[in-house]
Parts: C-alpha cells; sequence; structure tokens
C-alpha cells in the first residue's frame, strides 16, 4: 500500500467489542489524520471518544477485542507487543487526560513526572533533564517553575496540573497529541487560557492534534476537521464549517442547536437533541 | 493522632522494646549467661527480677533478649517483605496473565503451610535449631501475607488514572511497578510490616520455646519460658517477666499496625476531619 507522505494516522473499521458485550462499543470507525492536522471528535457521554482514543494509544483493557486496522505511519498498531508500543507512546504519541487532579502521581514532585517522560525517551542525564523539564514548564505558562516543579500535585491547582501535564505531553514534541476533554474539569476562565496554551504548544512542536471533546464550542475553537461519533460510530465527518454550518446528521444538527443558546428567543423553552433526533427518526422511519 | 491513642500506645510499647535493646548493647547489671551459685533469688535491689534455675540474672537476660527480638523480627518481617512485596506487585501488574495466577496460588500453599511445621523441617535439614533457621522459616511463613496486602493495595493503585497517563507517556510496566506502584502501596505495606513484626517475635518464641529457635548460648524470651518450665509451680518469676515482655512487644507491634492503618485508611481520615 501506498503511503501518502503527510499521512500520519489511519484508522480503518475499527471495531471494539469488551467480552461478555453483546454489541460492539466501537462499531466500523474510520479516521485519518495528516501531519500537522488537527481533528476534532465530538460526541456525548457513552459514545466511545474516550474508547477511541485509548485504542489508538493501545491502552485497553486486556478483555477488549479489536477488529480492523490502526495504522501509524503506514505501521499497524493493533497486535503491537506492549514493548514496543510504549517506545511509541510518549514519544511519537502522547495524551492529555481529562481529569488533572487524579492524572499526576500523589507521590512524586511533579517536576520529576515531567523529567522521567523525558529521560525515558531522550536518554538526558539527571543533570541535564532539569532545565528542559523547567524552560517546558515555563513554555506552558508556568510562572514559577521553580516551584512547581519541586511541589507535589495536591500542593498545585487544577489548571497548574493541567499545564504540567501538558507539558508531560510536548516534551518530547510528539508527532500526535490526543486531548480526551483536557479542559473539563477546569472552570471557563481557566480553560481558555489552556486552550490557548495548547494552541501555541502544537505550533511549536508542530504536533497533529485529535481534540476529543462534547463541547462544540471548545471543539471548533481548536480544529480544522470535526467528526461526530454517535453509539460508536462516526455519524458525520469533514471540514469543520461543513459540519458546523451544514451538518448532516440529526444528530449533529442537534447537538449544534442545543450548543447555540444566544438565539433562543428570551423565555421560549431551550431545544434539546431530542427535537432534532425524534423528527429525523420518525422522517426516517 | 488524638484520636488515635493506639498508635501512640503502640509505639510507646515498642520503643520500650528498642530502648532496652539498645541499652543491653552496651550495658547490662550482670553477665546474661554467667552461671552463679545463687539460683532462684526472688526479685531483690541486687536481682532486679531475680536469678533462673543457673543462677543467671533474669533483668540482664530480659534485657538482651530484647536485641534477639527485635533481630528476628527485622530479619523475618524483611524477608517476608523482600520476597512478598515485589511477587505481589508482579501479580497485580499481571493479573490478566497465567504468571500472575500462579504467582498467588503459589503464595496460597505456602500460606496454608504451618508455619511451625516449616521451621521444624528447616530445623531437621539444617541439622540443629539456630536463629538463622527460625528466622528465615518464619520470614517464608510471612511471605503470603506481604504478597496478598500488596497485589491489593496494587491492583487499586493500578486502577487510578495516574497509572494510564504513566502508560500514556511510554513508561513501561517494570517503571510503573517501581516508582509509581511501589510509593503509592508503601503506607500499606508499612501496616503489614508492624503487625507482621509482632506474628515473628510471637512466632520466635514459640520455636524456642519448643527448642528450635536460638541455641542456649542466647537469651531470648521464648527460651527462657522454655527454660523456665521445671519451677513453674515453685517459681512463676521465672516465666513471668519473658512472658510479660512478650506480651509487651506483640501488643506494641499490633497496637502499632492498627494505629497507621488507621492513619492510612482514608475513608478513617475522612471522618477525623
Amino acid at each position: 500500500m501506498i503511503m501518502m507522505s503527510d499521512e500520519l494516522l489511519r484508522i480503518e473499521e475499527l471495531s471494539v467489542r469488551f467480552a461478555g458485550s453483546s454489541r460492539n462499543a466501537l462499531e466500523k470507525i474510520s479516521l485519518q489524520i495528516g501531519r500537522g492536522e488537527r481533528v476534532g471528535l465530538i460526541g456525548e457521554s457513552g459514545s466511545g471518544k474516550s474508547l477511541t482514543a485509548l485504542t489508538i494509544m493501545g491502552l485497553l483493557a486486556d478483555n477488549a477485542k479489536c477488529r480492523g486496522s490502526i495504522r501509524w505511519q503506514g505501521r499497524e498498531l493493533l497486535g503491537l507487543r506492549d514493548a514496543e508500543y510504549s517506545r511509541l507512546r510518549g514519544e511519537e504519541i502522547s495524551m492529555v487526560f481529562q481529569e488533572p487532579m487524579t492524572a499526576l502521581d500523589p507521590t512524586m514532585r511533579t517536576g520529576r513526572q515531567v523529567a522521567e517522560v523525558l529521560r525515558l525517551h531522550e536518554r538526558a542525564p539527571v543533570g541535564k533533564a532539569r532545565p528542559r523539564v523547567l524552560e517546558m514548564l515555563a513554555d506552558v505558562g508556568i510562572t514559577d517553575p521553580q516551584r512547581v516543579a519541586d511541589s507535589f500535585p495536591h500542593q498545585l491547582s487544577g489548571g497548574q496540573r493541567q499545564r504540567v501535564l501538558i507539558a508531560m505531553a510536548l516534551i518530547n514534541t510528539p508527532d500526535l497529541l490526543i486531548c480526551d476533554e483536557p479542559t473539563t474539569a477546569l472552570d471557563v476562565t481557566v480553560q481558555a487560557r489552556v486552550l490557548e496554551l495548547l494552541r501555541s504548544g502544537l505550533d511549536r512542536a508542530g504536533s497533529a492534534l485529535l481534540f476529543i471533546s462534547h463541547d462544540l464550542a471548545v471543539v471548533s475553537q481548536m480544529v480544522d476537521r470535526i467528526a461526530v461519533i454517535y453509539q460508536g460510530r462516526i455519524v458525520e465527518a469533514g471540514t469543520r464549517s461543513q459540519v458546523l454550518e451544514n451538518p448532516h446528521h440529526p444528530y449533529t444538527a442537534g447537538l449544534i442547536a442545543t450548543a447555540d443558546l444566544a438565539n433562543v428567543a428570551p423565555g421560549a423553552r431551550l431545544p434539546v437533541l431530542d427535537d432534532f433526533w425524534k423528527r429525523a427518526a420518525d422522517g426516517q422511519r | 493522632m488524638r484520636r488515635n491513642p493506639g498508635l501512640v500506645v503502640g509505639a510507646a510499647m515498642v520503643a520500650l522494646v528498642v530502648v532496652i535493646a539498645v541499652i543491653s548493647a552496651f550495658w547490662t547489671p550482670y553477665n546474661p549467661t554467667e552461671v552463679s551459685p545463687n539460683r532462684l533469688l526472688p526479685p531483690s535491689a541486687n536481682h532486679l527480677m531475680g536469678t533462673d534455675g543457673f543462677g543467671q540474672d533474669i533483668f540482664s537476660r530480659v534485657l538482651v533478649g530484647a536485641r534477639s527480638c527485635l533481630l528476628v523480627g527485622v530479619v523475618a518481617v524483611g524477608i517476608g517483605a523482600l520476597l512478598g512485596v515485589p511477587l505481589g506487585i508482579t501479580a497485580a501488574v499481571k493479573r490478566h496473565s497465567w504468571f500472575g495466577t500462579l504467582i498467588m496460588r503459589a503464595t496460597d500453599i505456602v500460606y496454608a503451610f504451618p508455619a511451625l511445621l516449616l521451621a521444624i523441617i528447616l530445623a531437621a535439614a539444617r541439622g540443629s535449631g539456630s536463629t538463622l533457621t527460625a528466622m528465615t522459616a518464619i520470614g517464608i511463613a510471612s511471605v503470603p501475607a506481604f504478597a496478598r496486602v500488596s497485589r491489593g493495595a496494587a491492583l487499586q493503585v493500578l486502577s487510578q488514572d495516574y497509572i494510564v497517563a504513566a502508560r500514556s507517556a511510554g513508561i513501561t510496566s517494570g517503571g510503573i511497578a517501581v516508582r509509581h506502584v511501589l510509593p503509592n502501596i508503601a503506607p500499606v505495606v508499612l501496616v503489614q510490616v508492624s503487625v507482621s513484626f509482632g506474628l515473628a517475635i510471637l512466632a520466635e518464641a514459640s520455636l524456642s520455646y519448643l527448642g528450635l529457635g536460638t541455641p542456649p548460648t542466647t537469651p531470648t524470651w521464648g527460651r527462657m519460658i522454655y527454660e523456665s518450665q521445671p519451677y513453674l509451680y515453685s517459681d512463676l518469676n521465672l516465666a513471668l517477666w519473658p512472658g510479660l515482655f512478650i506480651a509487651i512487644a506483640v501488643l506494641g507491634f499490633n497496637l502499632l499496625g492498627d494505629g497507621l492503618r488507621e492513619l492510612v485508611d482514608p475513608t478513617l481520615q475522612d471522618l477525623d476531619r
């Protein structure tokens, strides 16, 4: 198979099923991400967004069976041995998780945790890692990197921890960064700042982005292309303007209308997903 | 701390044993193994706890006994923890593979095997009873407890977000086990150390009592009770003192363990606040 040189990730017909379950948690998902491209994956809770991310990272539990194909720069990832996978993780693909309060080891100083990821992949000696870690922490908008590096996670705020996690994810300049609802746990003002830092970090590293969220407003700030996932299937995909301005799937249309609260007349009932979903279902059936 | 009197009392009792062990290294009123004609004296100013059937000063022997009691505890618990904790963590990391199951079933077998019997077998194999044999047997017998406790704690840690995050950063399962799981289960292991310490002291006393522990030249509390047997009806004094100190040491380590558990257990901690 001849690969386009700028294609990073190609997921084809990926299905995931958990042992003991009668239906697939992911059903024939296909998704491509090119080098430096920013793609959003939108869906509600339980739609399979995070599962997609974990599958790409090779972090699924052993009771999950995957079918289909995940190609990373032309190389098949499904069935890769964990030792080989861990060489890829953090180096070529890295990830920022939703919950900054729990994603850092409570018994290790944050500076060491960032350095651990750096040393692992660059084999940098202890003394050399520290300046690079401090530089990285400063890059993600931490004003006193020395203090933060010497702090334990419980001594930092949620926003600071999420910055540390972003620093960890970007310190090896990965080709692809997966963000799984990175700002959901943060309050709105911190959220905007973290998104901005994420964008500038991605610009510096030249990394591609897979941004997972249920928040249309956040996603549309971050990405060029959007895929909508619903009940384990990708129901719609296209460029940001295609999807947002001219949604084909009723679920997408509902998502957009429910997010657009500014256009609801005062006193009128707020739109809910079912308004769109039921209408479409009646029409289709 | 204020609502945890067990911890304070336990720590004080353990401290007492440690202090007399340290004192005995520098000073004892008499040579603890010196035989004298002053047999079976009651407690007096000259002999605080009296003398035993060989005229040896019981107080001096109790002091020296603290040393071997702690030595047995340290070595036996050390063997138990150094073997059990890595086994438990490995079993947790490999929980989905046959290897993890094999480890836990093997520890179950050791768990089912009576520690005393193991010590007797080891003593028979090595020719005679010695302190090292007793300590090894007690250590091996405490491996399953450490393996189970650390496996349970490790399983809990392994399901945490920061472990998934560490894996997503490319840290291998070995690195995760050593740098992320071990520090996070340390408090739980510490509780087990304290509890096992008490058990080890008791086990050593039982082995010495059966004549399988330390050789006669080394005074230990268990051995002193063993030697007091012919005089149990006439001179209770001989068994009373070593028995009292065994009780102090075992109770102390158990109270300390329980107190630490209360300190570590997050649900109890929340109640405190």
